[in-house]
């Protein structure tokens, strides 16, 4: 019999080497279906960097498709911190975009700035919503977040579908299910690509680098995480400190919503969120909670999805090809986590030790 | 007459790193018999029948089985040569009804479950046994007193011959522990042997046959019950003093500090773990808390703490009420409290942070803003990690939980004496702690004193407690049964008090 055992903690170096090892390791693998699909391998992944990197709007689009990830990831991390595990970033998302677009649709003559700041803080208040009645219940009642939070992307879901497919559906579209795209005044600005965003995500970089680490919230949030007893103990009000944390958690998720809406759908979609709220959840684990890898991870699958979209149209491969390669790399990825903290041992192996 | 002993254990010992649990003990069970195994907590009590029940494996000595040297690698052997250990904590299914938790795992279940014949078989048993277990009751509907017979019946079902019990009797009301030892004596006159792990010497003289009394880790002796009384086993448990070498602080106590009235409190089963409890504390002195563990001595100090709830009576602090308020309120008073938990890492300390994030968690709240600041938090850790000598490789980055135990606890403390606090208390200061690092702490209690801090010790070595305290309150299932001066009563006295045989206590002690 086999037996999994935690290893030491092993040095930066050497989980750097790891990882690496398991990402050339991933493309090798994922060259079989590349080859599958007419392709040659090399030459696609070349495409991948050229298409992430290749020019100033391809960058920028690395950078698009990054921003949102970043702060999702951020939202689920302030969440995570505290062991409340928010399964419903995609949900939060969604009524986040809502909340924009309902600015949009009841205030569509405000000037671009009065807009942009309306918007947002309405994707913010209706993301903190969404994550405060799980919270709420769970301070309250202590009941399990994790199933809640994530019924509760059902509903964001339905009551997106509801107004796209009825309340708010464009008459104007020939029957077409959707909403109305955005006036101009309501759309992110824009330069060489880079839209706006860039701005929220640095600020946001630098808050929450604040927050986690020079903040009385975040150090509550983190000793509440590490030791209930211990934060009752030393007196944090550990039910305000829930309510606090989904209001930052939840908030920073919706204000995602607002940015997709008014910065690159143009409008609110039910396939807004393209699945970027569970994505977070990966990327807030695989950076251990912290702010620095977070941005470093964000960018790296910001990549990954650019890189996926570009080799579609650049070398003609099907989109499935391009999500297998994602596909297997993250699960390569996953599986060098699981290396990195424990080791697979035999039996014979430890009674000769013992 | 080699088969007259189901059970023998010869010269077992069992350490844990370096704390020896278990030392050369001997332990022998004869069939048909109930052997009580007395000791306080840390005697080796557990250690001893886990060892037996195949859940430790001894790192030497011999065990026989019915005549048979064996090799109990597991609690499945162990059953399977008829050794069944009934579980301090219930292990069942709550949503399964008790027919489905004897079923589930048992050996004798083929995969399609005929339920009636193990229905018929159950029943039976029941009647055997005189029993009264509903078989089609659910386990979350049931009582403690019932989860802990279905626990018996599951054992029996599986075919046990002898059994462990590990305290039993905790949990139960006087008429539900008559009840468990009608069970014990029908079990013994069905051919069972049981062994019964306890520290209440009135149930040890009720029930048992034989007794063997455990102390740190070793066999005291094996006596018969007729031949002894609760005098004498008291005086075996606990030992003979003692030479400590803690130097009594003499100093000449102040006011009235803390004064508890008529506490009460409830735990989850609406059994009473605090039953009107009252005692004060004065400036100048260490009241020591004496008792078996789990007699309310956690709900009492986090009682005060403001981190239980209580149900009736008053904490008055310098004339103050403060129960019923948390720790944000009773700070927010002007009251510094100081409390040292027992779980020093789950309650105390913050496990995964450093020195200074530890320091800073009963610090941050005093500076002004949102943000923290770790610049004094850093300058306390380093005078704490200097003037008490903590041992750690570094104050920051250096999560505590790679420290010793010593240097946690000098840690712990250390941050609570800086904070200069009104009141002390400590729930096991010394526990786990090596000699030196024990004098350290005992020291900086005493200097604490000489600051006319009052100090509610809470103990468990009864040595310490007397040369240390100027008082020792004894606990008892949630009551006091005695709050006495150490310096006028013996350790057997304290003993019988901790056993709750208040009147013989009381005779010998003179109430201060």
């Amino acid at each position: 019999m086999y037996h999994i055992i935690k290893r030491d903690e092993p040095s930066p170096r050497q989980k750097l080497i790891i990882r690496i090892l398991f990402v050339l390791a991933a493309l090798a693998v994922s060259s079989i279906f590349v080859v599958f699909a007419d392709a040659n391998p090399l030459q696609l992944y070349i495409g991948i960097i050229d298409g992430c990197f290749g020019s100033l709007y391809r960058f920028a689009a690395t950078i698009e498709k990054m921003v949102p990830l970043m702060i999702l990831s951020f939202g689920v991390m302030v969440a995570f911190k505290m062991r409340f595990w928010n399964i419903g970033a995609e949900g939060q998302f969604l009524m986040g975009a809502a909340g924009a677009a309902a600015v949009v649709r009841f205030f569509p003559n405000l000037p671009l700035p009065a807009m942009l700041l309306f918007t947002a803080l309405a994707a913010f208040a209706a993301g903190a919503i969404w994550l405060l009645i799980p919270a709420f219940f769970k301070a309250q009642f202590g009941t399990n977040e994790t199933l809640f939070t994530l019924m509760l992307n059902y509903i964001a879901l339905a009551f997106v579908t509801a107004l796209q497919y009825d309340f708010w559906k464009d008459p104007a579209a020939n029957g077409m299910p959707k909403i109305a795209n955005f006036p101009e005044n309501a759309q992110l600005p824009a330069s060489h690509g880079f839209n706006l965003s860039i701005l929220f995500a640095i600020l946001i970089i630098v808050a929450m680098y604040y927050f986690m680490n020079r903040s009385k919230i975040g150090f509550e949030i983190t000793v509440l995480g590490e030791s209930e007893n211990t934060a009752r103990y030393i007196g944090i009000n550990v039910k305000k400190t829930i309510l606090t944390a989904a209001v930052i958690s939840g908030g920073l998720c919706g204000l995602v919503g607002m940015i997709q809406a008014t910065g690159v759908s143009g409008t609110l979609t039910t396939e807004i969120t393209g699945g970027l709220g569970f994505t977070a959840i990966i990327v807030a684990w695989l950076s251990g909670l912290k702010v620095p890898y977070i941005v470093i991870n964000s960018f790296a699958f910001g990549v990954l999805l650019q890189g996926a979209s570009y080799i579609q149209t650049a070398f003609q491969i099907p989109g499935s090809v391009a999500e297998m390669i994602q596909g297997t790399i993250l699960f390569f990825i996953l599986a060098s986590e699981f290396l990195i903290q424990y080791r697979v041992v035999s039996d014979r192996h430890k009674e000769e030790v013992a | 007459m080699n088969n007259e002993y189901v059970v023998r254990m010869k010269n077992i010992t069992k350490s844990f790193g370096q704390v020896k649990a278990l030392d050369h003990v001997e332990f022998s069970l004869k069939k048909g018999e109930v052997h009580a195994i007395l000791g306080e907590n840390g005697a080796g009590k557990s250690s001893l029948m886990n060892v037996l029940s195949g859940i430790y494996m001894p790192d030497s000595g011999s065990i026989e089985i019915k005549g048979e040297t064996v090799r109990i690698p597991s609690p499945k052997s162990a059953l399977s040569l008829g050794i069944g250990m009934l579980p301090q904590h219930y292990k069942l299914v709550d949503v399964f009804t008790a027919l489905e938790n004897v079923a589930a795992g048992s050996q004798k279940i083929t995969p399609l479950i005929n339920r009636k014949k193990i229905l018929d078989d159950m029943g039976e048993l029941n009647k055997s046994f005189g029993m009264d277990i509903d078989l089609n009751k659910r386990v979350s509907e049931m009582s403690v007193a019932e989860k802990q017979s279905l626990e018996i019946f599951k054992v029996l079902y599986r075919g046990a011959d002898i059994l462990i019990l590990d305290e039993p009797t905790a949990v139960l009301t006087p008429q539900e522990i008559d009840n468990l030892f009608c069970i014990i004596k029908k079990m013994v006159s069905n051919g069972c042997s049981v062994i019964i792990i306890t520290h209440k010497l009135e149930e040890v003289m009720t029930i048992s046959d034989r007794i063997t009394i455990m102390r740190k880790g070793q066999t005291v002796e094996t006596v018969n019950k007729d031949e002894t009384d609760a005098q004498e086993l008291a005086g075996l448990m606990v030992g003979d003093v003692m030479e400590l070498d803690i130097p009594f602080a003499v100093v000449e106590r102040g006011k009235k500090s803390l004064e508890v009235k008529d506490i009460t409190a409830y735990d989850r089963n609406k059994v009473a773990v605090l039953n009107h409890v009252s005692f004060d504390i004065y400036e100048g002195e260490i009241l020591g808390v004496a008792g078996i563990a789990g007699s309310g001595q956690k709900e009492l100090c986090e009682g005060i703490a403001g981190l239980y709830t209580l149900k009736s009576g008053q904490i008055l602090f310098n004339g103050e009420n403060i129960l019923g308020k948390n720790p944000e309120a009773i700070h927010d008073l002007g009251i510094s409290l100081s409390f040292v938990p027992e779980d020093r890492l789950g309650m105390g300390l913050v496990s995964s942070m450093d020195i200074i994030d530890n320091v800073l968690l009963k610090d941050y709240r005093s500076t002004k803003g949102l943000t923290i600041s770790k610049t004094r938090s850093r300058e306390k850790a380093e005078k704490l990690v200097e003037k008490l000598n903590v041992v750690t490789p570094a104050i920051e980055n250096h999560a505590v939980s790679l420290l010793s135990g010593g240097n946690i606890q000098k840690v712990l403390l250390g941050r609570e004496i800086q904070l200069n606090p009104k009141l002390l208390i400590t729930a096991y200061a010394t526990r786990g702690l090596d000699v030196g690092s024990s004098q350290i702490i005992y020291e900086l209690l005493n200097d604490q004193k000489r600051k006319l801090k009052p100090i509610l010790y809470v103990g468990e070595d009864l040595d310490v407690l007397m040369s240390l305290c100027d008082r020792i309150l004894v606990l008892c299932e949630g009551q006091v049964t005695g709050i006495v001066n150490p310096r006028e009563t013996t350790k057997e006295a304290i003993g019988l008090l901790m056993s709750g045989v208040k009147e013989e206590g009381e005779r010998s002690c003179t109430i201060s």
